[in-house]
């Protein structure tokens, strides 16, 4: 199903919960929201639900808006973060409710139980009460349950929120293959960018109500386009001043202007390493810390501490020592724009001008 | 090492006074009842229960008792619900009130149906003029049986509508469940031990209750008198062998009834 | 909908509890306040007062002291066996199951001055039914799981460990208890002293029977409420009836209190 969201706002007393939030997923898209505790990611995905009402804005499933359809009638299915399985019924019930409501005839709702029992891999529990079964297998049932009625759309709530964290990882790749089996657009929310990024086709950073920025993972990764999408997603270490990096002076003009600068952006090594020694700068190596592939190094440059990986494959460095860094790129930000700049003076050491 | 002895003896013997007073409190007196009552052979036993007056009794008590029971269980439902689900003004105030059966005197409770209720009253009068009779009737009985087990039934639902996980709801409404059908499937049966499990404590208190009901009920024998009433008056007229025969019909019921709880209980904790 | 609802339930509460206790307070007072004074200056109802006081405080320490004491045993120890504690654990709320007239009547088949054993003891010169003991004995009976109960759940819940611990510290039976037991289950006590109070009170069914409801010397409260009911002086039975209530709507409000302090711990 086409979802388009137009203007969304919620207010829960005083306080603002969604700021105007618009987007569009595309049919048999997988989308993560993601974002800080609190941010208003589960108000958007009630709003979707029907169980909650915007205060103003448009929800438009297949091009008819949906605003005043409750829940039952929104053709979705919901995941919930306890999962909220009817605590009285037999997982085979518990599939089985939707159908039921929906007054399928018998054989049809065993058999499309059965289908799901055996997708799910449940099979051999279906007579089991929830109380009986792990905290997987209960995701499986509500994931299960929310499927039965073959909804339009499915909406998650902290699906893995509350597993363990070795079947989590588990259970996100077997989620991820079955949405793609069944081909249903899905959204789904998470405080947790790993999972975000593993899991969906494209992520929504929401955080205090808006949405900051919406694509691929490397598309954000990459390019995040504000400064929280920046600092939210990967490492980085934050210059307050940027000017006080080499290569990057009067980079914002003359507004004051900070840096945000990712371990990949950095690289540390003896002068002769580099091509363009000019552009480098002195530093001293303060910690190491072996990663089980690479080392991470913390160098200190002008009194700030900068982190970087640094391969096994290279010379091993010491705690003390007097190093080069260059910094190739920063992620740049005033109170103006954002954008990413690489370092001036890797360019030319002379440049000519007409 | 003499310190140590007598440290030992000390302490067994005062676990045995504290084990001793719980059983001679307790089990004794229980015992002594059944033992009287067929203390004449079973003949004995049959011949006081097949007393009119005495069968009668134990068949009226069932009868308001469960009347009652089916009272409170509708009243109490509604009022657990409306206690935890609604906000509205004094809703701390009545939930504070539901206790007050409890605490209250029994016989306090009958004075308090009779006085209101009574020939003398507003109420009464006017039930009178209309060929109502209550107090002194059966009606009446059954308003002080209400009365004073009036909490059971609310104390045993609330926690579990408290309990009850809204997003069950919420799930279902997802799945295109409506109000009505919810209610039904999900809440009603989250609800259902609470109501059960008070209902049979609140039908074994309406059993057993004496103070509320003497005071109101007349205690015309085969018509209002109830068994707790019979008992206490086999006993004023010095013919204790009589009282305990129909004692131990009741006690036995309610000792049922108490397994029964605990069972569904027990079966509770497991699932 | 809810409105209706809410409607109803006040409806239920005015009909069933406001009603009653206003009539009574309006009636206890039908003769002015001199008329509610004189009801309580009868020296019968000032004495079945003190009766009821007596039989409260006797009661509330005797049951405080032992359901404190088997709740203890019947959680921590490990001196009884397993299906020993679960039998005696069964066997706690067999009062709730019984009649408070059943529970007098067994007093009196058993210690009466027809029976064996109350007839060994008259002639000692112990007189137990018809007489102050027999009373405390039927309400020990009534209101004995009141404290067990309440207190149980609460050892359950706390569990041992923190007691183990005080002994790996070197602290003996008595200050483990002072120190570390009771400060947990204070609360609980409490609770159950407010309920132990309240039942023995308002006791009437088991006193009654074992009492024989004798004016001046074993007359409590409520079977004074229900003698002057039986003679017709409604009036009277108001006033001591109001002072009962009134004394069970403290307790009640202590008992809404002490909850509130149970559940902070």
């Amino acid at each position: 199903m086409h979802v388009e969201v137009r203007g969304l706002n919620k207010h829960f007393g005083d306080f603002h919960a969604v700021k105007d939030v618009s987007f569009g997923i595309a049919k048999g898209h997988l989308i993560g929201l993601l974002g800080p505790s609190g941010g208003g990611k589960t108000s958007i995905l009630r709003m979707l639900a029907g169980l909650e009402t915007p205060d103003g804005g448009e929800i438009v499933f297949h091009g008819k808006t949906v605003n005043n359809l409750p829940p039952q009638e929104r053709e979705i299915g919901f995941v919930f973060q306890n999962y909220a399985l009817f605590k009285h019924m037999t997982v085979y019930d518990n599939i089985a409710f939707g159908l039921k409501v929906k007054k399928a005839n018998k054989n049809a709702i065993r058999d499309r139980v059965q289908e799901l029992v055996e997708l799910t891999g449940l099979k051999g529990f279906e007579k089991r009460y929830p109380h009986q079964l792990s905290g997987g297998q209960r995701q499986r049932v509500a994931f299960a349950r929310a499927l039965a009625p073959e909804p339009q759309l499915l909406l998650l709530d902290e699906p893995f929120a509350a597993i363990d964290a070795k079947i989590r990882q588990e259970l996100r790749s077997w989620l991820r293959e079955l949405i793609e089996r069944v081909g249903i657009t899905s959204i789904f929310v998470t405080h947790d960018q790993d999972e975000a990024i593993e899991v969906a086709d494209e992520i929504m950073i929401i955080s205090q109500g808006r949405l900051e920025q919406k694509g691929t993972p490397w598309d954000i990764y990459k390019e995040p386009k504000t400064p929280f999408v920046a600092t939210f997603i990967g490492e980085s270490t934050l210059i307050e001043n940027a000017d006080e990096l080499k290569g990057f002076k009067n980079a914002g003009g003359s507004k004051p202007t900070k840096a945000l600068i990712r371990p990949e952006y950095i690289e540390v090594g003896q002068l002769n390493e580099f091509k363009m020694a000019s552009a480098t700068e002195q530093g001293i190596v303060r910690h190491l810390h072996f990663r089980g592939s690479e080392w991470l190094v913390e160098v200190e440059v002008n009194g700030h501490k900068l982190t970087t990986y640094r391969s096994l494959e290279k010379e091993t460095l010491q705690p003390g020592q007097e190093i080069a860094v260059l910094v190739h790129r920063a992620y740049l930000f005033n109170d103006d724009r954002s954008w990413i700049q690489e370092n001036g003076l890797k360019e030319d050491p002379m440049p000519v001008f007409i | 090492m003499n310190s140590l002895l007598r440290h030992r003896g000390w302490t067994w013997g005062f676990r045995t006074t504290i084990l001793l007073y719980f059983v001679i409190l307790i089990v004794l007196p229980i015992l002594g009842v059944y033992y009287n009552s067929f203390s004449q052979g079973f003949s004995g036993f049959v011949e006081s229960v097949s007393d009119p007056i005495a069968w009668k009794s134990v068949l009226l008590t069932l009868k308001l008792a469960v009347l009652a029971t089916v009272i409170n269980v509708l009243l109490g439902t509604m009022i657990a619900w409306v206690l935890i689900r609604y906000q509205f003004p004094g809703k701390a105030l009545l939930n504070s009130l539901v206790d007050l059966p409890f605490a209250l005197p029994t016989a306090v409770g009958g004075l308090m149906i009779l006085l209101l209720l009574g020939p003398g009253s507003l109420i009464g009068g006017l039930a009178e003029s209309l060929g109502f009779e209550i107090v002194f009737h059966q009606p009446a009985i059954v308003i002080a049986m209400v009365f004073v087990t009036f909490p059971f039934v609310i104390r045993a639902v609330q926690p579990l509508l408290e309990e009850l996980d809204p997003s069950e709801e919420e799930a279902a409404y997802t799945m295109g469940a409506a109000s009505p059908r919810v209610f039904r499937e999900i809440i009603l049966p989250s609800m259902a031990p609470g109501m059960i499990s008070g209902g049979m404590l609140a039908f074994s208190r309406a059993l057993a209750e004496f103070g509320a009901v003497v005071l109101v009920a007349g205690n015309i024998p085969g018509r209002t008198l109830v068994s707790s009433v019979f008992i206490y008056g086999e006993v004023e007229s010095d013919n204790p062998a009589g009282a305990a025969a129909v004692s131990i019909i009741l006690l036995t019921l309610s000792f049922l009834i108490l397994w029964l709880i605990n069972l569904a209980q027990m079966r509770g904790r497991r699932a | 909908m809810r409105r209706l609802w809410i409607t109803l339930t006040y409806i239920v509460f005015f009909v069933l509890i406001a009603a009653p206790l206003g009539k009574m307070a309006t009636n206890a007072f039908s003769g002015g306040f001199s008329g509610f004074r004189e009801a309580l200056a009868r020296p019968e109802a000032l004495h079945a007062l003190m009766m009821t006081g007596l039989v409260v405080i006797v009661v509330t320490l005797l049951n405080t002291l032992f359901g404190i004491m088997l709740a203890l045993y019947l959680v921590r120890a490990d001196w009884l066996s397993r299906r020993i504690k679960g039998f005696l654990n069964s066997i706690v709320d067999l009062p709730y199951a019984v009649s408070p007239v059943i529970g007098g009547l067994m007093i009196v088949l058993l210690l009466g001055p027809d029976s064996a054993l109350g007839g060994l003891l008259e002639q000692v010169g112990l007189k137990i039914v018809y007489a102050f003991p027999g009373m405390v004995i039927a309400t020990l009976f009534v209101t004995f799981p009141l404290m067990v109960r309440e207190i149980m759940p609460v050892l359950q819940e706390i569990g041992a460990q923190q007691e183990e611990a005080a002994s790996t510290l070197g602290a003996y039976g008595w200050t483990t208890f002072w120190k570390v037991t009771w400060p947990s289950i204070r609360w609980a006590v409490a609770y159950g002293v407010i309920l132990t109070v309240a039942r023995s009170l308002g006791e009437f069914g088991a006193v009654l029977v074992v009492s024989g409801n004798i004016m001046n010397k074993t007359q409590t409260a409520t079977t004074l409420v229900y003698q002057d009911v039986e003679n017709f002086n409604v009036t009277a039975a108001g006033g001591i009836a109001l002072v009962l209530a009134a004394f069970s709507a403290g307790l009640l409000l202590l008992m809404e209190w002490s909850k509130r302090r149970k559940e902070v711990h």
